[in-house]
């Protein structure tokens, strides 16, 4: 309303009426960390919506140039920092596909094992905390006792909870003792059960429904103007997976289907996300019957990697190389490569510059998120201010890696 | 996988000679260097065309070479879901030159274009929106520059007695190690502390 006086009658549109902008975020509850959306509301309908990100900059790429290639590896943790072993991949495939390293089998099955243990990582906090956004309070607390158990296992390979710095360059950094794997294994069967309960909480659950049926639509056609990947393509009815389309690691010899979504509305997606989490397991109990069977190095033994324990007591060679290892680090050879992995996110890449030194010359890290949130205007105009909620909790962003 | 690609670069610098300055395959990855005037028509032929199909862009970013005249490559990855390839195109620019933005042809670029910007200080001419991104409202130069000093040039605390945040130059009670681990017989093109004499012959 204008304000003016003696104004009588509601019907007849000479009314002014101004749309409103608000500030959402940057601190709120259903941002997923420190995003500052400028909303344009018309009532109650979002018009316009414009993300302000960098909240959460800390300038990792900058950072990277002046450390050597080892030294970076445990910025990729926290990037997105739900599944932080999946970064931590496309960081040491980028390496080696430079340096031509070919990693042993055990290796490349634990980073499988501990890959897929990450994207249910990702996947429970990111559905329960969705349905948390649009009203359900037991869901999360029911994931996070799961997620608990799995960061154990992190903690049990590596020494933390979540900032693993486990992958290597050429493999992983220690082998796994057999009791982890039977534990991993032992979960494995008794997760289903927790899921079919998160399942029966959510899934058929009418408000749950309601808050997502129908909302936040993609299409085929968005995906390819907004550089969509992971379950944001996958949920518009696109079978396009990094792992199927272009094998990393030994994914090829891993028996898993690809979960498709039909609509590409935010139920589609939760559904996608709940289906990829019974893959993971599958991928996790085939990669844990394959890892009984290939016993072997861990590490390629070379350059890139540290000598055994065992030889520095008794080879002057190994401890030099140690120690050069750790001080200088190693030179990778002169070029540029980009390597991907599907994070649970979506398409994670780096692309890497190097030019024959022990630093990289600039390290792009190519963010899903960032593509994703990139969208919203487009896919949260037109809905309601309570969409926009359930809209940013399925298009699964994380601030660690959009800000970098 | 290299055969294809070796195809298809040689399919788009016969299709297309007046963008194509030149391609190379490098770790089984397709490079083509484009100039810089015909980068939005190249992409839009890339997205359109039925044999490159490279629909999605998945990432704009620039890197900085100081000591060459054309101080900055753009470089563009794109991915074809349709026929799985991807393709890096690298545009060299000089530090007055601007380049054409393609969010005309890809919306999905607006971001990764106005982070060059951000990062880089690279203009891009008919970009709709070109503000900073991911740095503070207010900053200024250019981070991922190579003479931007890694601490940047101001920092930030809250004053007590102002009772808001402040930002002041920035003050480092020691000098910022920039660790050189390369060793004096191979890499290092500076002098010694007490070398000096030596180096003058």
């Amino acid at each position: 309303m204008d304000g003016s006086k003696g104004f009588d009658d509601a019907l007849t549109g000479e009314q002014k009426i101004r749309n409103f902008n608000i500030n959402f975020g940057p601190q709120h509850p259903a941002a997923h960390g420190v995003l500052r959306l400028v909303l344009e509301l018309d009532g109650e309908i979002v018009e316009r919506c414009d993300p302000h990100i960098g909240l959460l900059h800390r300038g990792t790429e900058k950072l990277m140039e002046s450390r050597t290639y080892l030294q970076n590896l445990p910025y990729f943790d926290r990037l997105d920092y739900v599944a932080p072993m999946n970064q931590e991949h496309a960081w040491c495939l980028a390496i080696e596909k430079l340096t031509g390293t070919e990693v042993p089998r055990r290796g490349q099955l634990i980073r499988v094992l501990y890959s897929e243990i990450g994207r249910i990582l990702n996947h429970l906090l990111n559905v329960t905390t969705q349905a948390m956004d649009v009203g359900a309070l037991t869901p999360p607390l029911w994931g996070f006792e799961e997620r608990e158990k799995l960061m154990i296992f992190y903690e049990r390979a590596c020494g933390a909870r979540l900032h693993a710095a486990y992958f290597r360059p050429g493999g992983v950094h220690q082998d796994l003792p057999d009791d982890l794997l039977d534990d991993i294994l032992a979960w494995s069967h008794t997760f289903p059960a927790v899921l079919d309960d998160i399942d029966g909480l959510l899934t058929e659950n009418r408000i749950f429904k309601q808050r997502n049926a129908d909302i936040g639509i993609v299409t085929e056609d968005d995906i390819q103007k907004y550089g969509f990947s992971g379950v944001m393509v996958r949920g518009s009815g696109l079978a396009w997976d990094l792992r199927r389309a272009q094998p990393y690691e030994c994914y090829d010899e891993f028996d898993f289907q690809i979960p498709v979504g039909k609509n590409g509305d935010c139920y589609d997606r939760y559904l996608v996300r709940m289906e990829e989490m019974r893959q993971s397991l599958s991928i996790i109990r085939q990669a844990i019957a394959k890892l009984k069977e290939a016993t072997g190095d861990v590490l390629a033994r070379g350059k890139l990697t540290p000598p055994k324990r065992g030889d520095m007591k008794t080879s002057m060679e190994s401890l030099i190389h140690h120690f050069k290892l750790y001080t200088e680090g190693f030179h990778v050879p002169a070029g540029e490569v980009y390597a991907a992995v599907e994070a649970p996110k979506g398409e994670f890449g780096v692309y890497l510059v190097a030019d024959g030194s022990n630093k990289p010359y600039r390290s792009k890290i190519r963010a899903p998120g960032f593509l994703h949130l990139q969208a919203m205007d487009h896919v949260a105009g037109g809905h309601q201010l309570a969409d926009v909620a359930a809209i940013i909790g399925t298009m699964d962003v994380v601030f660690g890696e959009i800000d970098r | 996988m290299t055969e294809a690609l070796n195809e298809l670069g040689a399919l788009l610098e016969a299709k297309r000679p007046d963008c194509v300055i030149g391609w190379d395959i490098a770790y089984g990855e397709l490079n083509v260097d484009v100039a810089p005037s015909n980068i939005v028509g190249f992409v839009e032929f890339l997205k359109t065309d039925p044999n490159c199909k490279f629909s999605s862009l998945v990432d704009i970013t620039g890197v900085d070479y100081p000591d060459r005249p054309k101080r900055f490559d753009v470089v563009y990855h794109f991915l074809s879901m349709y026929q799985n390839q991807r393709i890096r195109l690298r545009v060299s620019i000089r530090e007055d030159e601007m380049v054409p933005s393609i969010v005309d042809v890809h919306p999905s670029a607006n971001w990764f274009e106005r982070e060059v910007f951000d990062m880089f200080g690279i203009l891009f001419s008919g970009h709709p929106d070109l503000r900073r991104i991911l740095t503070d409202y207010g900053f200024r130069g250019y981070p991922l520059r190579k003479d931007f000093p890694t601490t940047g040039y101001t920092e930030v605390r809250y004053d007590e007695a102002q009772k808001r945040v402040v930002y002041e130059p920035v003050s480092l009670v020691q000098e910022y190690r920039q660790f050189d681990f390369m060793s004096p017989w191979e890499g290092a093109e500076y002098i010694l502390p007490g070398d000096e004499k030596e180096g003058a012959n």
